[in-house]
């Protein structure tokens, strides 16, 4: 446990919108679970913080709600992607993608040469 | 976009956060037992589980906090917690409450309804078309700095000029209009062809006068006022091209000047009739030398500065003067931008009630503040606890900030009805005269000032207790249960008290300089009596036009023994030109043993009165030496004059002036002077001293030359002095002289008194509201000094009982809290002081407001400074009495 990562400022609604386009709807514990197993268990995701996160996505329009029924039979509330979701998804996919690009030059310049 | 719909839902969130809750916790809920079935899927006990839930959550109600503070706009919340436990604060002690309101409301209030006029007034756009470029137009000369401009050069200047856009100009005179129901006086002006299209004036029907139709010798034309056209025509179309009867002759009516069209500059009046400046018969028009009351405006090219025309205009005249160096030596047109013309006179008078309102407002927000200081002190356990559970600095001191907003708000919407009310007051008190008078009314820029002064305000006194929140140890006050320290706040309450008394006594001491210089005013010889003198106009009939000269002079002897023979009128006299504060004329003149000056500059210069014997008893004018003009001095005998003290002392020193000659420049004869007057007070009680041309010159009417006699049939003056009162007068000489002929019009009746009157109603004006918020000022702060005495007194209530069982006189008791108090208001006293001398040096430098009385006056100075200490001691007496009371059996046993 000792080598985990905190989750980067901002990042975590990227990762929120990325497991909803791939995991279609899903509830917040989902979400959480879903999120720690792709960074291979080497991210802590605090997991109070996703709460909020949600709710603002949900605010400005990018996530939708509704209750349902989880695996269990356990009522849960399922969230799923809009269109304007997947839109801002695919808009901080490229520029983050961007960022790792121009980091990645300055972290290793030999390879420019 | 998006951020803008975040916000929209946000504020939705702030009104159904309760079922939202509900909702997230069950979602919350729902999340808590997935992590634990899958804990124990893994192994755990629950127990294990819901530990690991709950830690990887980071706390329920952690959780719910941040939820819930995504979910409204949290700082919306706590104002609307600090809102309404302030609300709860103030109804609890609704005697503080109403007392802050009200304060708070009459400080707002009078600075509203101030702020209105000074807005409307000083602030607010003209209302024509580019008003900027807009200037008046006067001829500076010697004796007058803005004098009257002589039509042709009024006509070089407009030819010669390249900066003006347009020059017009305009002359008041009055005529008697015959053939609509009675004779009557009208006032007219008589203006060019570009006055109205300047100021961008549309007429109502017909149209304005067209370019040349103001010149000499054309066609008789008149535009009529809008409110003339409603009375006289009853707003008929057809009144356009009809004829109107003035002065016996027939002018066709053009067009309708706008109801609402007014200049409001000192040379303009708005009239109901206008006549092209052309038809004027006076023959001085073609005089280069003779202003006649001319007076222009004119519009500034698009791009041209002020300076730039003027200096256009010092060449323009520079020509003229070359051209006609015997008229026009040293006369130079002068532009006076056309705001500053209007308000120049009201501006420093307005700007000092400004200021001294603010200070009144000041004074109030200071009772306030310590008002406050008390019951912060009597609060200072509850902010102890509440900082205790946790609430910090900055949230107790937003809690008191919010209260005293609140304060100031409400106190600020209750000013602002007593502004609607105070200046609709205001506006009564104000000089007659003030301009734009309809420009005044409570405006968004109004209710702006209104909400920026009580935010001002409310934070103002708010932030004086909440700063001690910083300062004091807050648990100092749990330690100490209800007695916390008092030696700090003391002093600053101290501190507040010596501030008000010395706001207090520069604004007593600006109202008694005010007090003082009208108390000097009515003390100054007018040199003529003011009971029982009225002036007014006379018009004879028009047939009297050009029926010669013995005609005119039987007229006038006709009229003036009807006037002289009503009953209780003991003297009469026609005046033509000059009349002491309401009009003046000069005329220029050598001494005999002078050679005759090349020009009017070379001459000497006099106030011109052309009176009959009359005057001298109708006015209660003291004769000095020699005789007055007589009824033997007529137009078969010598020319003779009289002259003033002034006149005599400068021109003939020690000499006996009786029997000198003189040469007036309009005659070939000489003139001889007959008699010596006292100094009559021309330019109005304050100014006159200082008026470089004083000398007085009185010549009778019958000597007139013919030309001249010939105008006074257009309109004088005439002067009564009569045993009844005013109107009553007025009444029997209109009946006496409609027997004598009913096409002849009496007109304008005035009494000296309200002449002089009116030269003070300015003054009179700021008087009374100085007065009044000094006054309000003064009430204010003893309340204040009051207040901190009594808080002295109850806070020593033990030490003086103490004292008392040891034995203290209760005299000796009474005398300690007088002294506390006293001290107070002698460090305010000698601050107010300091103060008031930098401050009515203000006053008298930009204003001509003193009279009489320098700006650091001690008699003044003096004065205001013992009312204030006896309202200060009187405001001490109660809470020293109460000291006096006190039982000190009870004192100790309550120890």
């Amino acid at each position: 446990m000792g080598n985990k990562t905190d989750v980067w400022q901002g990042t975590l609604a990227l990762m929120v919108l990325k497991t909803l386009e791939a995991m279609g709807p899903i509830h917040g514990y989902g979400i959480a679970r879903r999120i720690e197993q792709t960074s291979g268990n080497l991210l802590s995701l605090n997991y109070g913080t996703l709460y909020p996160a949600l709710l603002k996505l949900e605010q400005e329009g990018f996530v939708a709600s509704e209750w349902g029924l989880s695996e269990n039979n356990r009522k849960a509330k399922f969230y799923k992607l809009t269109r304007a979701g997947r839109k801002q998804l695919e808009r901080e996919a490229r520029d983050w993608e961007q960022a790792t690009v121009i980091i990645g030059r300055f972290l290793s310049p030999a390879e420019e040469a | 976009m998006r951020k803008l719909r975040a916000l929209w839902m946000r504020i939705g969130g702030l009104f159904r956060f309760r079922g939202a809750d509900g909702e997230f916790s069950a979602e919350l809920e729902s999340h808590v037992a997935m992590h634990v079935e899958d804990g124990m899927r893994a192994g755990l006990s629950e127990e294990e589980a819901r530990r690991q839930a709950m830690i990887r959550l980071g706390g329920l109600e952690q959780t719910k906090i941040a939820y819930r503070e995504r979910q409204g706009l949290p700082w919306f919340e706590t104002l609307w917690q600090d809102a309404r436990f302030g609300l709860r604060m103030l109804v609890k002690s609704p005697g503080f409450t109403v007392v802050a309101v009200l304060t708070l409301a009459l400080g707002i209030g009078a600075n509203t309804a101030l702020f209105s006029v000074v807005n409307g007034v000083l602030l607010n756009p003209l209302p024509y078309p580019h008003a900027d470029e807009l200037v008046t137009v006067h001829a500076s000369k010697q004796n007058f700095s803005e004098g009257s401009i002589s039509y042709l050069n009024f006509r070089d200047w407009q030819r010669d000029n390249k900066t003006l856009e347009a020059l017009a100009v305009s002359r008041g005179t009055g005529y008697s209009l015959t053939g609509m129901g009675d004779a009557e006086e009208i006032r007219a002006e008589l203006v060019t062809s570009d006055f109205f299209p300047l100021l961008g004036v549309k007429p109502v029907m017909g149209r304005l006068f067209a370019p040349h139709e103001d010149e000499v010798g054309r066609e008789p034309l008149v535009m009529i006022s809008e409110g003339f056209w409603k009375r006289k025509f009853g707003s008929r179309p057809d009144a356009v091209g009809r004829l109107l009867t003035l002065d016996g002759r027939d002018y066709t009516i053009v067009g309708v000047v706008p109801v609402n069209f007014d200049l409001q500059i000192n040379n303009f009046r708005a009239s109901d009739i206008y006549v092209p400046i052309g038809q004027f018969r006076n023959p001085a028009l073609n005089y280069r030398a003779a202003g006649l009351g001319i007076h222009g405006i004119a519009r500034l090219k698009p791009g041209v500065t002020l300076e730039q025309a003027q200096a256009d205009m010092k060449q323009v005249s520079e020509r003229l003067e070359q051209i006609y160096p015997e008229a026009d030596q040293g006369i130079r047109a002068k532009l006076v931008p056309f705001k500053y013309e209007m308000v120049r006179n009201v501006k420093p008078l307005l700007l000092i009630l400004m200021g001294a309102v603010g200070f009144v407002l000041l004074i109030a927000c200071v009772n306030i503040a310590n008002l406050l200081l008390v019951r912060s002190n009597a609060r200072a356990q509850e902010f102890a606890v509440r900082s205790a559970l946790g609430a910090g600095r900055v949230r107790l001191v937003r809690q008191l900030l919010t209260e005293s907003l609140m304060l100031s708000l409400l106190g600020g919407a209750l000013g602002l009805a007593i502004a609607s009310w105070g200046t609709k007051l205001l506006l009564r008190l104000l000089p007659e005269k003030l301009p734009r008078v309809a420009d005044v009314h409570v405006s968004g820029a109004v209710l702006c000032f209104t909400l920026a002064v009580s935010l001002g305000a409310g934070t103002l006194f708010g932030l004086m207790p909440a700063l001690r929140i910083f300062k004091q140890n807050l648990q100092d006050a749990l330690k100490e249960g209800s007695r916390s320290a008092t030696g700090s706040r003391q002093r600053v309450q101290s501190w507040l008290v010596v501030f008000q008394m010395a706001t207090t006594l520069v604004l007593l001491a600006g109202a008694g300089l005010m007090i003082r210089s009208l108390m000097k005013l009515s003390e100054v010889d007018t040199g003529f009596q003011t009971r029982g003198v009225l002036t007014f106009g006379l018009q004879p009939t028009p047939t009297m036009i050009n029926q010669g000269p013995d005609a005119e002079r039987a007229y006038l002897r006709e009229a003036n023994a009807r006037i002289a023979a009503i009953p209780g009128v003991d003297a009469v006299s026609f005046s033509w030109a000059a009349l002491p504060m309401l009009s003046d004329d000069e005329d220029l003149f050598w001494l005999d043993g002078e050679a005759k000056p090349q020009n009017q500059a070379g001459m000497h210069w006099a106030i011109r009165y052309i009176v009959e014997p009359g005057y001298l008893p109708a006015m209660g004018i003291r004769l000095r030496k020699g005789r007055f003009l007589a009824a033997s001095d007529d137009e078969h005998a010598q020319r003779a004059v009289v002259i003033d003290e002034v006149f005599a002392r400068k021109f003939f020193g020690n000499a006996d002036p009786i029997g000198k000659q003189i040469h007036l420049e309009q005659y070939d004869d000489p003139a001889t002077v007959v008699g010596v007057v006292g100094h009559v007070n021309q330019w109005g009680l304050d100014n006159d001293a200082v008026n470089p041309l004083r000398a007085e010159i009185y010549q009778a009417m019958m000597q007139l030359p013919e030309q001249q006699l010939r105008l006074t049939m257009m309109g004088m003056d005439t002067v009564v002095h009569s045993r009844y009162n005013a109107e009553a007068t007025f009444n029997s000489i209109q009946s006496a002289v409609a027997q004598m002929n009913h096409e002849q019009v009496v007109y304008n009746p005035e009494s000296m008194e309200a002449a002089i009157a009116y030269t003070l109603t300015g003054r009179r004006f700021t008087m009374i509201l100085l007065a009044t918020f000094a006054g309000a000022a003064l009430l204010l702060a003893s309340i204040g000094l009051y207040g901190v005495i009594s808080y002295l007194v109850a806070q020593h209530a033990r030490e003086i009982g103490v004292r008392m069982a040891l034995g203290a006189d209760r005299r000796d008791v009474f005398r300690w809290v007088l002294v506390r108090g006293g001290k107070l208001a002698v460090f305010g006293a000698v601050a107010g002081v300091l103060a008031a001398l930098a401050l009515t040096q203000v006053i008298a430098r930009f204003s001509s407001l003193l009279y009489g009385v320098h700006a650091y006056d001690p008699w003044t100075m003096a004065g205001v400074t013992l009312v204030m200490m006896v309202v200060a001691l009187a405001a001490c007496y109660l809470p020293a009495r109460r000291a006096m009371e006190i039982d000190p059996m009870q004192v100790l046993r309550t120890e």
